[in-house]
């Protein structure tokens, strides 16, 4: 019953991950079915606008961001910080490139402008997430609060930014100058995707690297394992807090500065793509792993890629999306549950369903003699 | 006096057949046994035999896979603790179940099921009980200012409350004083006086025959013996201890031999460390009125002064949670200083944290094994290496060699005798006395000078509490230093050279252990300044 080698194990792993998401599709196509929109007709759109022609470059071109999202919040995750302020942080990102981005570009070699937008951006995420961290560090605050809280001002202080100081002077609505394509992220020769994707392929695996096989990764297992364990072996655990929340805080701004650089050229005031929301359950499916997280990414980028137009045209509002990924929330929990009780040996039947069972229906040892 | 739903003499609860089985163990197998009013059942085994699930079941706590209890013949369904409480099963647990904040009389009546709160009447419930166990118990004073002995008299009181039949006693001695022990053991036989049927949990052979009138061992969750009252009272001492000794190590006895007696405190424990001339020996480790502070609620140690000398066993003495965690991180460097000095080897270590103390030699095997002192998730191996993350031959340039963490890993496996598949074995799937290999393996080798133990035999089963002991003392024959904590006094006895007595973070005595009477001796340390007759 226990899997004792690598291979059955990486098989229960890819069977406890790879399940979820049919569930999770399937149950969507059922609610699909009951509000009345075709479930083949949207998934047929998905394959349609996610994959075919040159629309698999616009999938490659969001997992960009998605991934470096991904890899910020498993930096958090594996030291057991649950940095939920993912939003906040993208978009502080983010508009350090498109608030900066056109004042620099204005006056130095776009590739030296790039490089300070994106170190500005990480600053600016990581200086964001040192408030939680401390608060975390000095006195056991509970960092979801603190990071989500922290998160909802980001939004407001990004949103004040792009109607102040960054606003285009040039247009009515409230959005930054757009960036002229010639400064933008480069392309990979002979594609629309931007360099960006590169990056964060290379991020993921450096990030697999550091945190598998580094002393640095396993300081950061100890410390998820265990607080109590790492403060045993000597490693300073404010420090601990305060350093993995501002990795993950910056990589995710980080990601918005890409994103914008690479994809959008400038940013509207009240945007806000929530990357982070449908990332999340994707990390928990990769089992807190950078490269095992390129999969998932990916599938999700050409559901979200393909599911805006497929959704209108099977009827469906493109908050769909996020139906389905709270779907897959659900059945990983399910899976979860049921796998860890079939590991230990255990009847899937809860104790309390089992105990109400007739007695002609139990099995013979469960059986009381009375 | 009458007591709700008492047994007359010779009226019965029976188990038949009682079996219990959790993933990976079966706790009991087809257990049953009498008990019978106006007896002391005791109850004996290693840990992990089934006395504890046995009792769980009798308490309501845990229902049997199998099985049944019969109460005076008729069969009942203990379906949860209340039911329990209603046929008149009481159980005193191993630890205070008591509220702190509350009194006596509150803590008593916290099970009350009416709307108001009838003092008055529960006043004149405890003068009853308190007569009935011949103690004195104040109904207006606060818990949290009870001694330990005193606090268990009022969980007995609270356990027979609603008027008892079957008082069952869960390793009822293992943190009180020998003077406390004597009261608890007038206070059972009045109980016992009363025709009620008492169980008495304990792994303690000697406690057995003093106190019980017959005797069940349970070993691997089976019931391998019993002795009953007229056998019991026909034995001698020594007959009683043998054929207990042959129930509870089975075919084991020979390969525990001689040591199995004491393995099961048959007898009162002696000095097994070499002696030493102490004066001769250079201070290793000195304290000088360390006080400790740190942001958890724990009790600190408050002005501590204390020496530990080369090849010394330097014991220290206590009730659970009166500050030897905190003594123990002071030393080892987790926990700061707030004044006076740590002094290692003549160099002043007060500032220095964990991993320079770790590199000096000071070592410290933490009492929580399975969540401080290792982290589960993670291999033997790394487990083995974990205090020296970063450092060579084991990380180069920050990466990790997995060849070098493996052949130390087998060393220490093969040197310790840690039972283990593999070195790449989960560490959290080993058994408590094997995990505890591993912080000793860990601790004790590559330099250490000196080693805090906490607790290092709790929970284990008695070949690993002898292995364990031994280890330490032979760390000790070697020229290493050892400061034990511990609230097992057999233990302290056995190892250390002085016992300095710890009450709540302040050291009030100090005993040299050099003969007959220190267990008296500390446990009157104990006494005076926990029961404080001053108070």
């Amino acid at each position: 019953m226990k899997p004792t080698g690598s291979a059955p194990r990486l098989a229960q792993g890819l069977v406890r991950s790879v399940v979820p998401v049919l569930l999770a599709l399937l149950v969507s196509g059922l609610i699909m079915l009951a509000i009345g929109a075709h479930p083949l007709d949207f998934f047929a759109g998905v394959w349609k606008y996610g994959i075919t022609g040159s629309n698999w470059q616009r999938s490659l071109s969001l997992m960009s961001p998605l991934l470096i999202v991904a890899i910020g919040l498993i930096v958090a995750f594996r030291g057991q910080l649950w940095n939920l302020g993912y939003n906040g942080q993208y978009l502080l990102g983010a508009v350090v490139a498109s608030g900066l981005g056109p004042m620099l570009f204005a006056v130095m070699p776009a590739f030296l402008a790039t490089i300070i937008v994106f170190i500005v951006a990480i600053l600016a995420g990581a200086v964001w997430s040192l408030i939680p961290a401390l608060l975390k560090a000095r006195y056991g605050t509970n960092e979801i609060i603190t990071s989500l809280v922290m998160s909802f001002i980001a939004v407001g202080v990004v949103n004040l930014l792009i109607k102040g100081v960054f606003k285009d002077p040039g247009t009515s609505t409230p959005q930054t100058t757009v960036i002229p394509d010639t400064d933008l992220l480069p392309y990979i020769p002979g594609t629309e995707i931007h360099i960006g994707f590169v990056l964060a392929i290379v991020l993921a695996i450096v990030a697999q690297y550091v945190l598998s096989r580094t002393s640095f990764g396993l300081r950061v297992d100890i410390f998820g394992a265990s607080p109590k364990a790492a403060r045993h072996m000597g490693l300073n655990s404010t420090w601990m807090v305060i350093l993995l929340f501002a990795l993950s805080s910056g990589l995710i701004a980080f990601a918005g500065s890409i994103d914008i650089l690479g994809q959008f050229s400038y940013q509207r005031a009240d945007w806000d793509p929530r990357y982070g929301d449908a990332v999340m359950p994707l990390v928990f499916l990769a089992r807190f792993r950078p490269v095992a997280a390129i999969p998932f990414v990916a599938f999700y980028a050409v559901l979200a890629t393909g599911g805006t137009l497929a959704s209108q045209q099977a009827g469906l509002n493109v908050d769909f999306l996020l139906v389905i990924v709270g779907l897959i929330l659900l059945f990983m929990t399910v899976t979860e549950y049921i796998g860890e009780r079939r590991r230990l040996g255990q009847s899937y039947l809860p104790p309390g369903l089992r105990r109400s069972l007739p007695v002609p229906l139990r099995a013979e040892s469960e059986r009381t003699p009375v | 006096m009458t007591i709700a739903g008492a047994l007359t003499t010779g009226d019965v609860i029976s188990l038949r057949g009682i079996t219990k089985a959790f993933p990976g163990v079966i706790a009991n197998d087809d257990v049953s046994l009498d008990i019978v009013g106006g007896q002391v059942h005791c109850l004996l085994g290693e840990n992990g035999a089934g006395k504890s699930t046995l009792i769980s079941i009798l308490a309501g706590m845990q229902q049997p896979d199998s099985g049944t209890v019969a109460i005076g013949g008729e069969i009942v369904d203990i379906s949860s603790p209340k039911v329990a409480v209603d046929h008149g099963i009481g159980v005193v647990h191993q630890h205070s179940t008591l509220v702190p904040a509350f009194t006596v009389l509150e803590n008593l009546m916290l099970g009350e099921t009416g709307v108001m709160l009838d003092k008055k009447r529960a006043a004149e419930r405890l003068a009853e009980l308190a007569d009935l166990l011949g103690v004195q118990i104040d109904p207006h004073v606060l818990a949290s200012d009870l001694g330990l002995g005193q606090q268990q008299q009022v969980e007995i009181a609270k356990a027979m409350w609603k008027g008892s039949r079957l008082l069952i006693l869960d390793e009822p001695t293992s943190m009180l004083t020998p003077q406390a022990i004597e009261h608890l053991g007038e206070s059972i036989a009045r109980v016992k006086a009363q025709g009620l049927a008492v169980v008495l949990i304990t792994h303690k052979l000697r406690e057995a025959y003093a106190m019980g009138d017959c005797v069940t061992i349970l070993r691997g969750g089976r019931n391998v013996g019993t002795i009953g009252v007229d056998e019991l009272a026909s034995y001698t001492e020594d007959q009683a201890r043998d054929a207990i000794l042959a129930a509870m190590f089975g075919d084991d006895l020979a390969a525990a031999g001689e040591s199995a007696s004491e393995l099961a405190g048959a007898a009162e424990a002696t000095l097994e460390s070499r002696s030493i001339d102490a004066d001769t020996r250079p201070v290793r480790l000195e304290l000088r009125g360390v006080t400790s502070r740190a942001s958890g609620r724990d009790v600190e140690a408050e002005d501590v002064t204390l020496t530990v000398r080369e090849g010394e066993i330097l014991g220290i003495a206590g009730i659970d949670g009166h500050g030897q965690a905190a003594l123990a991180e002071v030393v080892a460097g987790q926990r700061s200083a707030s004044s006076g000095a740590v002094i290692f080897d003549g160099a002043d270590i007060t500032r220095s944290g964990v991993h320079s103390r770790q590199q000096l030699g000071v070592r410290y095997v933490t009492d929580d094994r399975l969540y401080e002192g290792t982290v589960g998730s993670m291999s033997v191996a790394l487990n083995l290496v974990i205090k020296r993350i970063g450092q060579r031959p084991f990380w180069r340039s920050g990466r990790i060699q997995p060849k070098a963490v493996d052949t130390e890993a087998r060393r220490l496996i093969d040197e310790y005798g840690i039972r283990t598949p593999s070195p790449g074995t989960r560490a959290g799937t080993l058994s408590g006395g094997n995990i505890q290999k591993i912080l000793l393996a860990r601790e004790l080798t590559n330099g250490a000078r000196l080693v805090v133990v906490n607790k290092p035999t709790y929970g284990l089963d008695l070949k690993t509490v002898r292995l364990v002991r031994e280890i330490l003392i032979d760390f000790a024959a070697k020229g290493g230093s050892v400061l034990l904590l511990s609230t097992d006094l057999d233990e302290l006895i056995e190892l250390s050279h002085r016992i300095d007595v710890i009450s709540r973070g302040r050291l009030v005595g100090s005993v040299v252990n050099d003969g007959a009477g220190t267990a008296e001796k500390v446990g009157q340390y104990m006494t005076g300044a926990i029961e404080g007759t001053d108070r």
